[in-house]
């Protein structure tokens, strides 16, 4: 084939390695997707309006429950994007994971990227 | 090995027992800033940093033992505290001023700080070191009940206290039929009265805990070296394979007995006004010492007085001398409110009572005054709304502002009271956890100009411990700023400074279809902002009630709307604590056939789903994972289900009773009309849920007066009532309109329902909403009976919309390859399950396994090593 459309693809480093996550055109602005991660562990990724893209732990370390892909995007005044846990609400800044309303609690953030195929 | 204080120069401060109040006394040095000027050396028995004991019990629940400290990561060292773990202190030799581990480790000190606590008190009875027996009180204690419990069928608890219900709580929790046994002749005697502790007793017993008072233990049998009952005083016995012992703490003053230390009589270290043992360079703080007004105080907050005074001596602050403190309490033991305060049991001279007790719904109410109207104290258990405010007035003197009757007596019976901010004082203490007065809130809004919540509570540290008095802090700081002039902000969130109505009038107006346009024209963000998990969702649904008018997809699925709505709607069902989600099919009117039955049945037992029978007279299939969500409700579908919408903000069911085709007494179809009304109304969006119900006769067995909009037959028809609600402020409906037809009775429940959702705020049930609207309940008579206001042609045509309008969005979904993409658990894995989501037996069914969420590293062990889910891609 001489003719290949690029596809943009998402991709997270996991140890040394990236790990194909989807698309980029499957991600919803203000939305999340879960990723299994090779170790077992699982990651929440989201893209925002304005075309962002950030990947943090999928656990809830309020409730233990692997669900923060599932929860809504939002910003807060100064401009700091964040999810809302979808069972307590309690807001993650996506770029640090710092906890919005507890300054004690942080989850994880994994390094996203672009990748073209 | 010996460690002089002579080889630094900075005097060394030993802290014996790293607990909640030893933490405190490090939190305290550190703020004051003194901190450098000490070396400060940490001897701690438990293996790991102070945790929160308080919620202890939350570790049951899921929260895991990393969740509960105290300290963020890295305090000790930023603040060059050095922790010793597990180093408990065996001796302290006051000539030479050492400590010495039980390791044999000796540490020199110039200042001794006692923080060790209290052991859980142990009645000496036979068999007490059975396996199978413990105690309460640290995370060790709960991992090996834990573990012990996963084999025991009935567990028992000692002591029918505070911890003692709280330990029934986590038994009960873990599955297991639960006793509790106490010594005096009522439950939590130190807290509560007779009347009080009858009323605790009788909910909780409704909850399937068995309680026995008035009975000691005398034995616990031991078969093979294991617990297997006991036997009481009163010769009863009992078959537990579990027993917790809680009957009362006692202080830990060992250490300073050994060392000749002041002890009292009854134990706990004897130390003066600012927390100094009878050796000056010693102080003991907390729940091993013994205060100057003669008692030991086993609650945090007393303890935490202690810690700072100390701090505040060794950095040469004023400090406050530490007399003695309240015993105010409130707390949800098993679910119920249980508050006491100031002088709970009356015994100032002179003092009245004024009761009030409903011992079917279990509540009751004592507030204890002077002759002259001044409050003293009082016991609130079942219903202790009102804890925060009365807590403050009592003992200041000042006479109530309302006769005291009107406080106790429940909302309904005449006009419900409830105090303002401004019946206190500037002097009244607001919040209990952390000292903070009325007065020192007040100028935190007026001084330093906070204008929230949340800036006062950094502030003034009000509201950061239990969290009890935060309703009342929003009530002084709302007044505040509406005094002082200040524009206080109604606006729905951060994003808009519009109420939920106003935002409805301008998409309705304006034509509006999505949330970004409405933000972008409407919104008082930064420009890009994404908006907010508060406005998203009800913009969404507003978008969604409106949608024919829009002409925009009325599918919440589509287009934006997929990135609008709470994970809930998302996937069409209600997502549960460990991140499965629960399927609710409709059952219009509680009414269904054997056959649909037997669907229900089949489906449950083939994808292993817990089912319950809700009090909405429906099915709840819980346990489903997002990916079977599809597959479940194909089947549903085929059989002829359609969504209930359990997880949106709409219309619930309309619960029936029999009616007149089967009941002797019914006048009125009453499952007939409850069937119509639950298929018009169906997938109505609304501010909040909608329930309803329809009774065949005035006997009201559906219970109509309890919900949203209620429908009683009468021989003439229906009457229509309004605004009811039940759950934990229960209202019962308003009579709208009488001796209905069937026609009359729809119109009107159409134009009820549609003013209510133009004009309610979000999350408003429609009894608050009648109880805030301008003229009540005569204003909304006014506008749908009459239309005073002259859109009720506009409200009755909003509705057949909605009605025409109509699909079930299940259906719908399964038919859109483009929706269904979205229900895989891994974007990167579709068709791989979610490992985090388990599930264990309970009652022949399944349960959430919980301690599998605990860390991440419960979910990496249970991982199967051979389990090739990860090869898939
Ligand atoms: C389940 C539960 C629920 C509770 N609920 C409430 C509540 O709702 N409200 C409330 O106000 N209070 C409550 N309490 C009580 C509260 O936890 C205590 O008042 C508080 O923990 C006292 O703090 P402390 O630092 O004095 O003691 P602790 O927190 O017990 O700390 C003492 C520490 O000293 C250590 N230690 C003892 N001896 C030595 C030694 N020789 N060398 C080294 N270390 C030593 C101990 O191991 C322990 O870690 C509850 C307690 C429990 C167990
Ligand atoms: C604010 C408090 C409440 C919340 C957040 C709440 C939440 C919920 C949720 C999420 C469900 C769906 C369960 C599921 O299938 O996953 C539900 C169902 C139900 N709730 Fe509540 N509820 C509240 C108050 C009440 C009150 C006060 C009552 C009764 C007086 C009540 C009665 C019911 C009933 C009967 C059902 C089942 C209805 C059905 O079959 O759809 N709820 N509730
Ligand atoms: S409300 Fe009336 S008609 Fe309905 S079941 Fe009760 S008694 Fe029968
Ligand atoms: S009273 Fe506990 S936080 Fe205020």
């Amino acid at each position: 084939m001489t003719t290949v459309a690029t596809t943009t693809r998402v991709e997270l480093l996991t140890g040394r390695s990236w790990t194909t996550v989807c698309d980029w055109e499957r991600l919803v602005p203000g939305r999340g997707v879960a990723v299994l991660l090779p170790d077992g562990t699982q990651a929440a990724v989201f893209r925002d309006h304005a075309d962002r893209l950030y990947a943090v732990a999928n656990r809830d370390p309020f409730t233990g429950a692997y669900v923060l892909s599932r929860g809504l995007v939002g910003s807060t005044a100064d401009g700091r994007v964040y999810v809302a846990s979808p069972l307590l609400k309690q807001r993650f800044d996506l770029a640090t994971g710092e906890c919005l309303d507890d300054e004690t609690v942080r989850i994880p953030v994994h390094t996203a990227r672009l990748g073209d195929v | 090995m010996t460690t002089s204080p002579m080889t630094t120069s900075k005097p060394t401060v030993v802290l014996v027992g790293y607990g909640m109040v030893g933490h405190r006394f490090l939190e305290a040095l550190a703020d004051s800033g003194a901190a450098d000027r000490y070396r400060v050396v940490v001897l701690a028995e438990e293996p790991r940093h102070a945790y929160d004991r308080v919620a202890l019990t939350s570790y049951f629940s899921g929260r895991s033992a990393d969740d509960l400290l105290l300290a963020e990561e890295g305090f000790a060292d930023r603040h060059g505290f050095e922790v010793h773990l597990s180093s408990p202190v065996a001796s302290i030799d006051r000539d030479a001023k050492t400590v010495t581990t039980a390791a044999g480790h000796t540490v020199g000190y110039d200042t001794l700080v006692l923080a060790t606590g209290s052991y859980p008190f142990v009645p000496p009875v036979d068999g007490k070191d059975a396996e199978g027996c413990f105690v309460y009180r640290t995370i060790e204690d709960l991992e090996a009940i834990e573990a012990y419990a996963a084999t025991a069928n009935v567990g028992a608890v000692v002591g029918g206290g505070l911890l003692g219900l709280e330990a029934a709580g986590a038994l009960k929790g873990l599955g297991l039929e639960t006793h509790v046994v106490e010594f005096a002749p009522r439950l939590m005697p130190v807290q509560v009265d007779e009347g009080g502790g009858e009323a605790l007793r009788r909910t909780i017993e409704e909850m399937g805990v068995v309680v026995h008072t008035g009975v000691g233990t005398k034995t616990v049998v031991v078969e093979d070296g294991k617990a297997r009952g006991m036997t009481f005083t009163d010769g009863s016995e009992l078959e537990t394979d579990l027993v917790i012992f809680s009957a009362g703490v006692r202080p830990r003053d060992q250490l300073a007995r050994d060392c000749g230390l002041d002890v009292g009589e009854r134990g706990g270290i004897a130390v003066d006004d600012f927390c100094k043992t009878s050796d000056e360079n010693v102080f003991a703080i907390g729940e091993c010492a013994l205060a100057v007004d003669g008692r030991v105080y086993g609650l945090v907050a007393p303890g935490y007085e202690m810690a700072q005074a100390v701090a505040q001596q060794l950095a040469d602050e004023a400090c406050k001398p530490f007399t003695g403190a309240d015993l105010s309490t409130k707390l949800k033991l098993l679910g119920v409110d249980v508050a006491s305060f100031g002088d709970a049991f009356g015994t100032t001279e002179g003092s009245l009572d004024v009761v009030y007790s409903d011992s079917r719904s279990g509540i009751y109410k004592k507030l204890v005054v002077t002759a002259d109207g001044a409050l003293l104290g009082g016991i609130l258990v079942g219903d202790a709304e009102a804890y925060s405010s009365l807590r403050p007035l009592a003992g200041t003197g000042n006479p109530l502002p309302v006769p005291a009757e009107s406080l106790v007596l429940p909302a309904g019976s005449g006009a419900p009271v409830s105090l303002g901010s401004s019946a206190l004082p500037d002097d009244a203490v607001v919040c209990n956890c952390h000292n903070v007065t009325k007065g020192q809130v007040r100028s935190a809004v007026t001084e330093h100009s906070c204008t929230t919540v949340p800036e006062v509570k950094k502030c003034t540290k009000a509201g950061t411990g239990c969290g009890s008095c935060i309703k009342l802090l929003s009530t002084i700081v709302t007044d505040e700023l509406e005094a002082s002039g200040v524009e206080v902000d109604k606006g729905l969130c951060p994003c808009f400074a519009h109420t939920r109505a106003e935002l409805y009038e301008i998409v309705r107006v304006k034509r509006i279809a999505t949330h970004r346009q409405l933000l972008a024209e409407h919104g008082r963000a930064p420009e890009g902002a994404e908006g907010c998990e508060v406005c998203k969702p009800t913009v969404g649904s507003i978008i969604a009630s409106l949608a024919p008018e829009l002409e925009a997809s009325g599918h919440i699925l589509d287009g934006e709307q997929a990135a609008l709505q709470d994970t809930n709607d998302h996937f069409l069902a209600n997502l549960q604590k460990n991140g499965s989600y629960s399927v609710v099919p409709r059952i219009p009117g509680g009414e269904i056939t054997p056959e649909k039955l037997i669907v229900i049945g089949e489906v449950a037992r083939d994808f292993g789903l817990y089912t319950k029978i809700t009090g909405g007279q429906r099915i709840d299939l819980f346990g489903a994972s997002v990916d079977q969500l599809p597959q479940i409700w194909s089947r549903l579908v085929a059989a002829g289900f359609e969504s209930g919408h359990a997880y949106g903000k709409s219309l619930r069911t309309v619960k029936s009773c029999v009616g007149s085709t089967w009941c002797r007494y019914g006048v009125q179809d009453s499952v007939a009309m409850a069937i119509h009304l639950e298929l018009r109304y169906r997938g109505l969006r609304s501010p909040h849920k909608l329930k309803s119900a329809v009774s065949g006769c005035a006997r009201e067995c559906a219970e109509a007066r309890g919900k949203d909009f209620g429908v009683i037959a009468t021989s003439n028809g229906w009457n229509l009532y309004v605004g009811g609600n039940g759950g934990a402020t229960p209202r019962h409906a308003d009579l709208l309109a009488q001796d209905l037809d069937d026609e009359q009775l729809i119109r009107l429940i159409d134009r009820f329902l549609m003013f209510y959702i133009r004009t309610a705020d979000r999350l408003e049930r429609t009894s608050t909403w009648l109880e805030r609207i301008e003229g009540g309940l005569d204003h909304v008579r006014d506008v749908v009976v009459n239309d005073s206001l002259g859109i009720c042609a506009d409200l009755e045509a909003l509705m057949a919309n909605h009605v025409a309008d109509y699909q079930d969005e299940w259906a719908a979904t399964l038919a859109d390859p483009d929706r269904m993409r979205r229900f895989v658990s891994f974007v990167n894995a579709p068709g791989v399950p979610d490992p985090s989501i388990r599930f264990t037996p309970e009652r022949d069914q399944i349960k959430p396994d919980l301690v599998l969420l605990a860390t991440e590293e419960e979910l990496l062990a249970a991982l199967d090593p051979d389990n090739a889910l990860l090869e898939t891609r």
